[in-house]
Order: structure tokens, then sequence, then C-alpha cells
């Protein structure tokens, strides 16, 4: 593992007060820019020496990235607000609980009080290989360390993998796909927006990337439509330990139901695959189906279809299962 | 510019990962400019025709319609190309910034391609002439002799070509080695990779072997990519295109076959050849000096329809009944 040092290498730093002046020095840097939110991420990379970035473009004074406003058709989140803000907004907590409960559960109060949105989505995986700057795949390189026969990869990928087998850590992610969401990108020509599962990039796109951003764009609203505004929510999350940890896995849905069945779903999970997953084949399984755990369990056993275990994570089958199951049941076992 | 990228590997060891993609670029932009000098000189530069047609107008009981290309051939051919076309793509594109899952694609490709090379690497060896690609010394005379002639010294003469001129046996050489190397990589390569056949296995050689295994992958491709850009170049050239639609429909007409070939050099079945002094072509060894409107296809397409039953029955017959005609007019190689 690499050490960490107390010096970060020198790099200009920049605090643009506007997404446009960021992302003209994004330009000018040309993928030698480092996009800083909360800081969160960065500098475990700085202080290993691992990513070197030319110049740094801090978010922190650009107002319009800032908070969450409620308008006509649901809610906006400013890529800059903290965890901490978007776990106890009062319109998120009434009718968006499944992601005021994700982001509450996020590391400890003070990461939160630091951390921002937008960076808990497009924060980079956790792999140790890749973090400890060995030349993976990810890395640029032509092997995946985390796959060997001999690897630690109790945390890795169950589904999807191509070559690459690391995950994606964010705990916002899956409600954010369950609500339907849709991410604001904005580059220099101009604004996108992509539906939050498109966000993520898979390897077998692009390998050394996490999102669809590219060097010089910046994530800069997260759109909630009302479409699932005071639905039944379930969110939960594994870990190895109740606080500041990684999750394991998550699920998160959104469902409609009437009369105890399930008129319309969203399940999404995180933690199974190299991107969070949208479940779409369990979703088919349990619309107009009752919320049984008789459900829960095609559910469940649809979601796993496909998954291959790695030496050490064969554990994540059978918890990916459970836990759509219990999602579908709507209740804790 | 760089020529390879390199990383520590975990023992610290430095090690190849892979070529620069500085290299890829290098390829379209020096495959672009030699097609743009090309296109310049044929335009405003080449020498004039000599006038002398050489080898005469006609020979005895030639038939309107000689095969260059049987069906199997064609079909390899096309075959092959398209392999080639999409492995270049999935292998390139993304590098260039066109993001698409490739790696499936790419590897299905690899081993249609690899099936197809096995089949012609047979054929041409035990059912067809395996020396018509060997380049002999009158080849090498030929092709100094069109060099000095393109070089302007137009009193020149430049022997006619065998079956295939020397420019060609050089391109295909060229295309064999770089797209044996690709391939024989290509093979280990896929070792990396979870299939449907094998489980895989990235450890079966060391960091550095793997590093020579990607960089010769990668030279290959690279070299391709020029080639390629180099083949579609003269294939679509309208003085090349008697050749192009040889390779469609099988064979060019009696005319080409008097301008541009030596007969004691390839030889008609049934034809008398004229054992004499070498014979020289009109304009170099060619008949690009030939305006397009004139000769070629359309000649070609006239001679055809007069020939009626030698050259149109053949080409709706099947492969074998082409071979057989070829064999029987010495068109096959």
């Amino acid at each position: 593992m690499a050490i960490i040092r107390d010096m970060i290498p020198a790099f200009e730093l920049f605090q643009p007060t506007s997404a446009d002046d960021a992302i003209e020095l994004l330009v000018r840097y040309d993928g030698d820019g480092w996009v800083l939110g909360g800081g969160m991420d960065s500098f475990d990379w700085w202080k290993e020496r691992i990513k070197r970035p030319t110049a740094v473009v801090d978010l922190v004074n650009v107002a319009s990235l800032q908070g969450i406003s409620v308008t006509a058709d649901g809610v906006e989140i400013g890529a800059m607000t903290t965890l901490t803000e978007v776990a106890t907004h009062p319109e998120l907590v009434a009718n968006y609980s499944v992601l005021t409960e994700a982001a509450s559960q996020i590391a400890t109060p003070q990461i939160r009080n630091r951390g921002t949105l937008a960076g808990n989505l497009a924060q980079d995986t956790r792999c140790w290989y890749y973090r400890g700057g060995w030349p993976c795949y990810r890395a640029g390189g032509n092997t995946c360390y985390a796959s060997a026969p001999t690897a630690m990869n109790r945390e890795h990928a169950i589904l999807g993998t191509n070559r690459c087998v690391a995950v994606s850590p964010s705990d916002t992610a899956p409600a954010l796909i369950a609500l339907d969401a849709q991410f604001v990108i904005q580059g220099p020509s101009g604004e996108r927006v992509v539906d939050a599962e498109d966000f993520f990039m898979g390897p077998a796109k692009d390998i050394e990337r996490m999102t669809v951003l590219d060097s010089d764009e910046l994530l800069t609203t997260i759109r909630i439509p009302s479409t699932w505004a005071g639905a039944s929510f379930y969110y939960e999350k594994v870990e190895d330990r109740k606080a500041w940890d990684f999750a394991l896995m998550t699920v998160a849905t959104a469902a409609r139901l009437s009369g105890g069945v399930i008129e319309d779903i969203r399940i999404a999970v995180n933690g199974a695959a190299p991107v969070p997953l949208r479940l779409e084949a369990s979703e088919r399984i349990v619309r107009g189906q009752a919320a049984s755990e008789q459900t829960g369990m095609q559910a469940g056993e649809a979601a796993i279809q496909g998954a291959q275990a790695l030496r050490h994570n064969d554990y994540k089958i059978p918890l990916m299962r459970n836990l759509v199951r219990r999602a579908i049941r709507g209740t804790e076992a | 510019m760089e020529l390879w990228r390199s990383a520590a590997n975990p023992w610290g060891q430095e090690v190849l990962v892979g070529i620069s993609w500085d290299l890829m670029w290098a390829a379209v932009i020096g495959g672009l400019v030699f097609v743009a000098a090309h296109a310049v000189w044929a335009k405003w530069i080449m020498p004039a025709a000599s006038g002398d047609s050489g080898g005469g107008s006609s020979i005895a009981g030639l038939p309107a319609q000689v095969l260059r290309h049987a069906m199997s051939e064609r079909v390899f051919h096309w075959g092959m190309s398209a392999a080639m076309l999409v492995l270049l793509v999935t292998a390139f594109a993304p590098v260039m910034g066109i993001q698409f899952a490739w790696v499936t694609i790419h590897w299905v490709a690899g081993i249609f391609l690899t099936v197809m090379i096995a089949y012609h690497m047979v054929h041409a060896t035990f059912f067809q002439d395996f020396w018509a690609m060997w380049v002999e010394g009158k080849d090498i005379k030929a092709g100094i002799a069109e060099i000095k002639h393109m070089i302007g010294r137009n009193g020149t003469e430049v022997p006619k070509a065998a079956k295939y001129p020397i420019d060609h046996k050089m391109f295909h050489h060229g295309a064999a080695v770089s797209g044996l190397a690709a391939i024989v990589t290509g093979i280990f390569m896929m070792l990396r990779l979870e299939t449907p056949f094998w489980t895989a296995n990235p450890y079966m050689l060391s960091d550095s072997a793997w590093g020579v295994m990607y960089v010769v992958h990668g030279v290959s491709g690279v070299a391709l990519i020029a080639l390629v850009i180099t083949h579609i170049y003269f294939a679509i050239r309208p003085d090349k295109w008697w050749i192009t639609k040889s390779m469609i429909y099988g064979t060019i007409s009696s005319e080409k076959y008097v301008e541009n070939h030596d007969p004691s050099r390839w030889a008609i079945a049934g034809v008398s050849s004229p054992e004499e002094e070498p014979v020289l072509a009109g304009v170099g060894a060619s008949a690009s000096s030939e305006p397009a409107a004139e000769g070629g296809l359309g000649d070609a397409g006239d001679s055809g329809s007069e020939a009626g039953p030698v050259a149109g029955a053949d080409e709706s017959s099947s492969d074998d009944s082409d071979d057989e005609w070829a064999s029987e007019v010495g068109g096959s190689d």
C-alpha cells in the first residue's frame, strides 16, 4: 500500500465564482485540471501522490451550485450541496426520504458536513489496488490485480465486470436512480441532461472512468421529478460496521402500492457491479404482484442472474438476493 | 511523441503496458498525408504516358474476360475486410473518445478474422499457386523501373507485371505480417478475458511478457491503420477500379490483361504465350495513366457483353466451378 505523506505536491489553485469560469479553467488545463468539491476523495489521491493535477478548480465559491430548491416539477439540488443539507432538508425528508436516508448513512457527521452530493456521486472507486497506485486497467495499465486468485476482493463486483472488477462507492446513487433523477451536466459546448443510471460508466465502455463526465465538464444540478414524491421507499446499506464505512452493498426502491399490490416500482442496487444497477428484470417481475415474501424471492432470484463471484466475494450473491427480497417485502428481516 | 507506455508493477519493476496512443494518431496522419501526396502527384505531376502499349493489343485465343479472383478469394477478401474494419474501429474509436462497449465486439471479430486467415493460409498454400505472391527478381526490377518512371524519368521502360504487381505483393506481405502479429498476440490477450469458452487467466505470463504482447498488438494495429487507409484509397481511385471490380466480379477484361500483365508470367491456359523479351507496359507497371472514362471498367463491361457465354456464365457460377473455370483459363492462383 502507498504511504500517505503530509506534503501534497504543488498545484495551481483556482476558486472561480461561476460555473462558466470553472469550465473555462478546465478547458484551459485540458485534462490536467481537477474539480474540487468537498475534497473527501481528492485529498487521499493528492496525499498519496498518485494523482498530481496541474490545477485544482475549487467550486466552493460557485453560488449557483449550492442549495436545494423546490420546483413545480420536483426538487433541484445544487451539486455542491452538502450531504448534511441533503439529509436534513424538510422537503426531501417529507417526500423523498429514500435519498435523505441514504445521505444520512454516509460516513460520519464531519464528512457529511464537508462532502457534497456531486462528490458522493462522482467519487472514484475504492479498489485498493487501484488506489494504491498499481498499474491496473483503470490506471491505464493492462491487468486487474483485484481479480487475481490470491487477491483480496471481498468488496468487489459480482455482476457487469469487464476486466475491471471495482465498484462504485456511492451511497446516494441507488436512491437517485430509484427516484428517476436526472443529472445536469455543463460543459464548454453547453448543457446536457442524463438519467441517473446513465451517469455512471462501466469498464466495458471506458475502463478508466467512473462517469460520463468529460474532463472539462461539471455536474451542476440533480433534478428529482415529483413522479415518486411521497411514494413507498426502502433503503438499506450493508457495511462491515454501522458507521464510517463504505457500503458492501446498498439497495433502494421507490414503489407505488395499491391495496398491497405493487403498481409501479424502481429498484436500484450499488456495490454489486462497477456501476450502480437498476434492476429492470426484477421490476418487471414484481409489477402487479403483492408486496410479499414470495414476490421478493422471485425478484431476488432475477436480480442475481449472471452473477459470478471472485474468490472472496461469493457472499455478495445471497446478500444481493436477500436485499432485493427485503426491499420488496418492505421490511428488514 | 512517446512510443510506448510503461509503469512500475507491484514489485517495483518498470514494465511495458502498451503503445503510446500518439502512434495511433501518427498512423492516421501518416496514412492521410500519403494519400493526399499521392493524389496531388497523380493529378498534377504524374508523367505522361509513353504511348507504348507494349505486348500488342490482343492475344490469340484470349477470352474477353479473364478470371483474376475466384469466388472463394473474393468471399475471403470481403469477409476479412469487414472483420478488419470492425477490429480497427472497436480498437481505436474508444481511444479517440467515441465510447461504446467495444471489448466483446472486438474479440468476436478477432475470432472471425483468425478463422478467415487460417482458411486463406491453407487454401493459398495447398490449393492455389503459393508462389504467385512471392517477390521475384523481375518484380524488384519492375518496381525500380516504376519508381524511376514515377520520379519523372519518362524514358524508363517498365516491365509488365505477373498476376500481382510488386506494390500489391508488398502490401500483402505488410498486411500479412501485421495481421498475423495482431492475431497471435490477440489470442494471448483473449485468454485474459472472460468468454463463454474459458475462464480468464491474466497470470499465465509475467507482467513484462504481457507488456511485450500489448506493445506488439498495438504496433500491429497502428500499422494496419496506415495500410488500410492507403488500401482503401487505391481501391477507390478511378484508375484502379478495374482491379477493384475484379475483386467484386472476379474478372478483368482482356484489354486490361494485355495492357498490364506479362503473359509469360501470368499465363492463361489454352492461350499461346509469346516467349520473348520482357513485355513493357505502356505507362508504368499499371494502367494508372489511362483515364477512367476511357478504359478499364467500361471496356471490360463492353467486352464482357461481347464475350457473353465465356465470362458471363462464370460470374454466377459456384465457387468450385469458378475455380474449375479459373484453372481452365489459368486465372486462379
